[in-house]
């Protein structure tokens, strides 16, 4: 284009408010198809009576609800997700902030001790859950190898990791608390490395060791990151079915089951679309409540 | 503590990793009990790694600290007995002023009546005892270098170390907290170093002055030694505004303070013992009653740009784009070697 061309004229590009609602589109969209129609579906589904062999559209009000509520699983189901994330959360919160300590302060290889920890993170979950499925093996689990080496344990005999109902919830939230480390810790490390050099430095004057510098100054101060990191990683947890279905199936005999595997084994595998869809709102209040806390926290940091 | 020495550093020397050469070098200091030391110079001289090497927070790469007779190297601030008061004053956001001021007590385990008590004491002597309920944010500068202050205070350290203190404060809250820093060093008699690039604090507080650059110090001395014979060019030109001037004459350099030069018909037939020279001005500038003359002086040496300032009680008329007779005593004449820059004591 030279100078001397056609009279001014506004562009696409001038024009902000068109242009916003063209690049809002394609995200509205796929929230709309890929999240709204299927949530709305879900609950409509959850009053009726939809099976996979039968999709006629059938009111039976609450009918799948009062059912679930009777069955022993999904009573278990329910205890065990708001129990796997509450127990993921607080050893997520206690690991997150050893390991955000330890990566702000310096040391040689700093950077390769970074990235190591940093790869449960990159790794696919159902990958990672395939790895941990390996090393909780009942034979070959190289775990039960190491306590035998180190004397936790009297002879190479065999931990059932995820064949006794204690262990396999124990692994269950091991392996989450693997996975949710690193993310946690970066948000932590973030929060901790914002704390101003003169404040720490002043604790160092007044005379704080290291506990009371911890407990006075490093961790209120990243309290509102730490609760960032806890409600994403509730909301990851509450969730995840990925996890148990790898790892343990839901098993022993469905001691494992959290909603969102339940559901699937309800909805899917069996068949029963409408009492799959009924476990799964049960999801919604606790999601619900994280949702506005997030919003929340979100206006505070725009107005702050 | 009769020990007349609070704190002394010997040889002590900085190089950062990384560093071409030391952020703080070979500095010996040794400041008196009581005394008011101000450590001055450009940003990036090294004056705060100094004083951080003097709290603890930095461990010197050679030589020693010592506090109260004691070497301290290695030990961690908390056992060095000193307080220190930042620039950004890091105060604990979350925790009250009275939680604040308690901290350092808390972390000596003191129990909590006696901690409430010194608390108060301290918040009482800053005049700060109505806050105490307070958060930081809640406070304006002023308040939170004073809670700073007492938080500094309520440990009864033997050294104060502030660092430029008063930087964060507007220019009319920085007169007003400089005379209370002056007061409160009166009133609690404790050894302070002083950290500022601000030669009107270092003058109006300092009982001395040690200027330092490119991490070396350039002279120590009080105030007026220090503005009066400065001991290099460097610390010519940096107190005193306008600086000082400086006229070279073949291996010598001639220097004299604004202040010090005076038309020479103010002095009629007097002229003994002073130096006659000729200023061409070209500017004046109005300042606070005093006029400053800018112009090309002659007759001292090479001609070169200084700058005049007449006090208002001088009322001999002078325009731009003239050129007067200037006399200056010879007393007042200081001389530099051109070559080290180092101020000599006679021309030849």
């Amino acid at each position: 284009m030279t100078a001397t061309s056609a009279p001014a004229r506004a562009r696409v590009t001038d024009r902000e408010g068109l242009l916003a609602r063209l690049m809002l589109l394609p995200a509205i969209v796929y929230i709309l198809a890929l999240v709204a129609i299927p949530f709305v579906v879900a609950i409509a589904y959850s009053f009726s009576d939809v099976t996979a062999g039968d999709p006629s559209f059938d009111w039976v009000g609450l009918e799948n609800y009062r059912a679930n509520l009777d069955d022993p699983v999904f009573t278990r189901s329910l205890w065990n997700t708001f129990f796997f994330t509450a127990a993921t959360m607080v050893l997520t919160v206690v690991f997150a902030n050893i390991v955000a300590l330890l990566l702000t302060t310096d040391f040689r290889g700093k950077w390769f001790v970074r990235f190591l920890i940093l790869l449960p993170w990159t790794t696919p979950a159902a990958l990672g859950a395939i790895a941990w499925l390996f090393m909780l093996d009942s034979l070959l689990s190289p775990i039960d190898w190491i306590l035998w080496q180190i004397g936790l344990l009297e002879e190479p005999r065999h931990v059932v990791w995820l064949g006794n109902s204690g262990w396999a919830k124990a692994s269950v939230i091991g392996v989450q608390v693997w996975r949710l480390v690193p993310l946690a810790a970066v948000i932590i490390m973030a929060g901790q490395t914002s704390i101003p050099d003169d404040i720490k430095d002043a604790a160092a004057i007044d005379g704080a060791g290291f506990w009371r510098r911890l407990w006075e100054v490093t961790l209120p101060l990243t309290l509102p990151v730490i609760a960032i990191a806890v409600l994403f990683g509730s909301i990851l947890t509450f969730t995840d079915m990925s996890l148990v279905s790898v790892l343990t199936n839901g098993g022993p005999v469905n001691q494992t089951q959290v909603l969102a595997s339940w559901a699937y084994v309800r909805g899917i595998d069996g068949g029963n679309l409408a009492q799959g869809a009924a476990v799964a709102v049960f999801l919604l209040p606790l999601l619900l409540a994280a949702t506005i806390a997030i919003l929340r926290a979100v206006r505070r940091w725009e107005v702050g | 503590m009769a020990d007349a020495v609070a704190v002394e550093t010997v040889g002590l020397t900085k190089l950062f990793p990384g560093g071409d050469r030391p952020a703080v070098d070979k500095v010996d200091l040794a400041t008196e009990q009581g005394e008011y030391l101000v450590l001055l110079g450009p940003s990036g001289c090294g004056k705060t790694t100094l004083l951080r090497m003097i709290a603890g927070l930095e461990q010197p790469t050679d030589g020693e600290v010592r506090i109260g007779g004691d070497v301290v190297n290695g030990l961690p601030p908390r056992a060095r007995r000193i307080a220190m008061v930042f620039q950004s004053y890091a105060l604990y956001p979350h925790k009250t002023v009275r939680q604040n001021i308690e901290f350092p007590l808390k972390a000596e385990k003191i129990p909590a009546d006696k901690r409430r008590e010194r608390a108060a004491w301290a918040a009482d002597l800053l005049g700060i005892a109505g806050l105490l309920d307070r958060r930081p944010r809640q406070l304006s500068g002023g308040e939170r270098q004073r809670v700073a202050l007492a938080r500094a205070l309520v440990r009864e350290p033997s050294v104060f170390l502030l660092d430029e203190p008063l930087s964060n404060l507007d220019a009319k809250l920085r007169a007003v907290a400089r005379d209370d820093l002056k007061d409160f060093h009166k009133e609690v008699g404790t050894t302070t170093i002083y950290v500022t690039h601000d030669q009107v604090e270092a003058m109006g507080m300092g009982d001395r002055i040690v200027v330092m650059l490119d991490g070396q110090v350039r002279q120590v001395g009080p105030p007026q030694a220090v503005y009066e014979r400065p001991a290099d060019t460097f610390v010519a030109t940096f107190l005193g505004s306008p600086p000082m001037n400086l006229v070279p004459r073949d291996d010598v350099i001639v220097g004299f303070r604004p202040e010090k030069a005076l038309p020479a018909d103010v002095l009629g037939e007097r002229l003994d013992g002073h130096t006659r020279w000729s200023l061409d001005v070209n500017r004046i500038e109005y300042l606070s009653g005093d006029r400053h003359l800018h112009g090309l002086a002659t007759g001292l040496g090479k001609p070169t740009p200084v700058i005049v300032r007449l006090p208002a009680t001088v009322l001999t008329p002078i325009e731009a784009g003239t050129t007067y007779e200037f006399v200056v005593r010879e007393t007042d004449l200081r001389y530099f070697d051109s070559e080290t820059e180092r101020a000599r004591e006679d021309p030849s």
